[in-house]
């Protein structure tokens, strides 16, 4: 429990974080994470936060001790894709019972599960997840891994992150501060070249990784790993010998990045792959680094030559959208870094953002968005359901870009939506993403199921149709009622 | 037949249970104006949630305590109250039905003693709002328990003890099993024999998925707390599941009618048991259009056999679901060669006419080498991929299918459609007409 407390400080005082550095020393003491409020809650915990990291490995074997729900409730429910193994998507659990709870039989059963796990799949390691439950009743799981390493020869990694320590953020930075201390700098790679970079934060949901990584072999530049999408373990642990980090959504590993560059020198920016300036931009930085570390001279130029034309073919194939998709209203509700990367990407085709969420973004991003869309940027810290759901029953937005958790308000009002969160099937990166998202946007906006679906019945003459002229309707007014309460936090599919 | 457990596992691989908590809460789902709340980390009601809308494709209101380190060693007493005051201020539901979790069992509180303090001192704010506890940590069963201990706690704490009242009105108690299609075929059903039914949980009527063009904080339908009150002057109470007996003595001891517990309603054996109790309650004979109902079935069993004749299933569910599934197909000539439950000590593995073992799909893999089907919840599409047989998808969670919630398979119109799904599946399997395939044709 100590060495969580100050692992849990240790994350909370990062001095790459802007929004932790914007902070008095007194503020920063208390850490980032904001009390939630019972009743009045639901994002996700640290066991998921830190699961959604790890999990991506797709040769590993991710063992789950605790009782049934933490990965009964939650297994295969993601999809971040894999080329190959598919061990990562199974589930092992210790699946823990009253009878192994009241006896203290949880780190015995735990080895065991370890031995078993290890003999019949034999994975090239195994991280094993602390709950809730297990940290309450006081196992060890640091010593159960150590001792298992030693005796099969194979990596056992503890993931000191219980549910109850914090939100799923602070779980993303904890299984970085697993992969720092276990894995990252453990291996040397077997091939290794001027032009090798890592992407930090990026899962290949739905296999975007798988969209951008042909524009890297254009270049010649190889992406050694992502830490984690479509990762192998022995690539992990040997990434500490990258030229570049490029780092991806939003801070989420900003710990690793940062102490990436303290242990291994590593150079790294913040970029994303959404939207075509921001794929542009990535390109440049990936580029620009790799030549201060001694990559190949023309780079630069190859990479402006490349970009040129990718941006050149995507404006074509955009063209023909710019009709059907131009003085579309999107209202945009997602956290951090995906809020102005998607506002760029929708002006770009003659869109209109009539409110975009900034919940979890920095105010970096913040300020991005007021570049973008200009000083009267509508900008709304979170809406309730209700809220939400009245807006697009009003009919004051074409289409809502969100996650999961609010597709139902959307479609309950009748109102075209677009999945862009991390749970989404389809892959939105690069430019071809691009392109997938504007065809996606126009089939779901001019679906003729709309007109359908909100013409009221011809046999009920006492139906009145919703106000399409209510007044303006200023949302950026609403302040938080309770953290953490808004639109999200009432489902995610 | 009986229920094998396997010695001293550590591992559980591919899990089949889904936390009691979130069948706690499903029940609380099937009430009119409620709110669940998990009483735990709110990872416990994110997960829950995300499970939930997945299967239902609708937005479920469900929340947590949102209890941290520190209140876990301090006592959550405080996050209840805040919780509970928090969701009335929010929106003020007709019911908060409380589940309490692993977390805060292994702590181990006085919840109930906490919950009549809290609402004596709030009895003013909170008026209005009926709130009912379950006790249902995650270690202990699984969705069936979680279901049955809340379905059990609103018996408990809201049918009053009184006489039959009504020689129309009918208690049923559904297992979790039962979707919004079963439910509506039962009432269906019921009716025809001029009886009245409640059901409790009625999901039917509140997780059907309805565009209405209103947006509601809690549940939008389900039994209402005047119909739940209503109960203790039934004649009769059906409980439909092994799961639902404790609930259905209760009633009867409260209401003094009797209560009949139906194992399974899919089949021709179970469907004339609900018929038999049915004209037995209501003294009337079974009318015209569930003759005809029969009839229908005995054709579809001789048109279908032909699909189930020496087939070998493999099912994993939990028991009384298991129980259903096994027997219809075993009605018809196929073997199961694999059983997988979630717990042992239910009546409903006795009835299973397979030896059943408590597990979970990674043992249903083990077993099922040889399968012709997989039939388990969505989780076992990997097996049935590795496999490569044609999976059925029954059960909790169905995140991978649309109107799993609408899929009947009770009463004699259900079965058909069962058997008529199955047989399907089988004809769109890939087969094609070599010599050596031949013999498994027997189209006309």
């Amino acid at each position: 429990m100590t060495d969580l407390k100050a692992k849990i400080q240790d994350v909370f005082d990062e001095p790459a974080c802007d929004k932790n550095q914007a902070k008095s020393d007194k503020e920063r003491k208390k850490g980032c994470s904001k009390p939630l409020t019972p009743g009045a809650a639901a994002g996700g915990c640290g066991y998921d936060g830190a699961k959604i990291v790890l999990q991506p490995i797709v040769d590993a074997a991710h063992l789950i001790h605790g009782p049934l729900a933490c990965e009964g409730n939650s297994w295969d429910n993601r999809h971040a894709a894999s080329s190959g193994p598919q061990l990562y998507r199974m589930s092992f659990t210790t699946d823990m019972s009253e009878l192994d709870i009241v006896m203290g039989q949880g780190e015995k059963k735990l080895w065991k599960a370890v031995r078993e796990l290890i003999e019949r799949r034999a994975p090239p390691a195994v991280f094993v997840y602390a709950t809730c439950v297990t940290a309450l009743i006081g196992d060890d799981i640091q010593a159960v891994c150590r001792r298992a390493s030693e005796k099969f020869g194979t990596p056992v990694i503890p993931v000191n992150a219980p549910g109850f320590a914090g939100s799923k953020n602070l779980g993303n930075k904890l299984a970085g501060e697993t992969l720092l201390d276990h894995v990252i700098g453990t291996r040397e790679p077997e091939i290794s070249s001027p032009t090798d970079i890592n992407i930090l934060g990026e899962y290949n949901l739905a296999g975007e990784l798988w969209q951008v990584l042909p524009l890297f072999e254009k270049l010649g530049v190889r992406v050694h790993t992502c830490v984690t999408g479509d990762a192998r373990y022995n690539d992990v642990a040997s990434c500490h010998r990258s030229r570049v980090n490029m780092m991806v959504c939003s801070a989420a590993l900003v710990n690793v990045a940062r102490k990436m560059e303290e242990r291994w020198g590593i150079p790294w920016f913040e970029g994303s792959f959404y939207g075509v300036r921001d794929t542009s931009d990535a390109l440049r930085n990936v580029a620009r680094l790799l030549e201060q570390q001694g990559g190949p001279a023309d780079l630069i130029e190859r990479t402006e030559a490349l970009i040129a034309e990718e941006e050149a073919a995507v404006w074509k194939k955009l063209e023909p959208y710019r009709k059907s998709l131009g003085g579309k209203r999107a209202l945009v509700y997602t956290g951090g870094v995906k809020s102005w990367s998607v506002v760029s990407a929708l002006q770009d085709i003659g869109m209109e953002i009539v409110d975009t969420s900034v919940r979890k973004a920095t105010p970096e991003d913040k300020q991005r968005i007021v570049e973008l869309t200009g000083e009267d940027a509508h900008m709304v810290d979170s809406l309730s359901p209700r809220e939400m759901f009245d807006f697009l029953r009003e009919g004051k937005a074409d289409v809502l870009l969100s996650g999961g958790r609010t597709q139902f308000i959307a479609l309950k009002a009748r109102t075209a939506w677009v999945d862009i969160n991390q749970e989404r099937h389809e892959a939105f990166a690069g430019y071809d993403g691009m392109v997938e998202l504007v065809k996606k946007l126009d089939a779901a906006i001019n679906n003729p199921v709309w007109l359908k679906t909100r013409k009221p019945a011809p046999w009920e003459e006492t139906y009145v149709p919703a106000a399409a002229s209510a007044g303006e309707h200023d949302l950026s007014r609403h302040r938080r009622k309770f953290a953490m309460t808004d639109a999200d936090d009432i489902g995610e599919c | 037949m009986n229920a094998l457990s396997p010695v001293a596992r550590s591992l559980s691989t591919n899990p089949l249970k889904t936390s009691a908590p979130l069948g706690a809460a499903m029940a609380f789902l099937g009430v009119e104006g409620a709110v669940p709340l998990f009483h735990g980390s709110q990872g416990c009601t994110a997960f829950a949630l995300v499970l939930l809308v997945r299967h239902f494709k609708e937005a479920i209101p469900l929340q947590t305590t949102a209890m941290n380190e520190v209140s876990t060693i301090l006592g959550g007493a405080d996050h209840v109250e805040e919780a509970l005051l928090n969701l009335k201020k929010r929106m003020n539901p007709k019911l908060v039905g409380i589940c309490s979790t692993a977390l805060t069992e292994t702590r181990g509180e006085d919840f109930e003693g906490d919950l009549r303090l809290i609402l004596t001192r709030r009895a003013e704010e909170m008026a209005g709002t009926e709130v009912v506890f379950a006790s249902t940590p995650d270690f202990n069963g699984a969705l069936e328990e979680g279901w049955s201990k809340a379905t059990l706690a609103l018996v408990d704490a809201l049918v009053p003890a009184k006489a039959p009242t009504s020689l129309r009105l009918v208690n049923v108690l559904p297992g979790v099993h039962l979707t919004v299609g079963d439910i509506e075929a039962l009432r269906d059903t019921i009716r025809r024999f001029d009886l009245e039914p409640v059901f409790l949980p009625d999901v039917s009527q509140s997780l059907d998925g309805i565009t209405t063009g209103e947006w509601s904080a809690t549940t939008y339908g389900g039994t209402t707390l005047e119909q739940i009150r209503s109960m203790g002057g039934a004649c009769a109470t059906i409980a439909i599941g092994e799961h639902m007996r404790d609930a259905a003595e209760l009633l009867a001891e409260r209401t003094g009618a009797p209560a009949h517990v139906l194992p399974m309603l899919t089949g021709l054996d179970a469907c004339d048991d609900l018929v038999a109790t049915l004209t037995q309650i209501s003294g009337a004979p079974a009318p015209a259009d569930i003759r005809r109902e029969r009839q229908r079935l005995l054709d579809a069993m001789l048109d279908g056999h032909f699909y189930f004749a020496g087939k070998k299933l493999a099912v994993a569910a939990e028991p009384d679901l298991l129980l259903a599934i096994a027997t219809l197909a075993t009605e018809l000539g196929a073997k199961i060669t694999a059983a997988v439950t979630t717990v042992s000590g239910s009546r409903a593995i006795e009835l299973t006419p397979a030896d059943v073992v408590v597990g979970d799909l990674g043992d249903l893999e083990d077993l099922a080498a040889d399968a012709d089907m997989i039939v388990s919840h969505a989780h076992g599409r990997q097996a049935a991929e590795r496999l490569g047989v044609p999976h059925l998808r029954v059960g909790f969670p169905i995140f991978d299918r649309l109107g799993a919630t609408y899929r009947t398979s009770v009463g004699y119109a259900g079965t058909r459609g069962l058997i008529f799904e199955i047989a399907n599946l089988f004809l769109s399997a890939p087969h094609g007409h070599a010599p050596h395939t031949h013999e498994k044709e027997h189209t006309a």
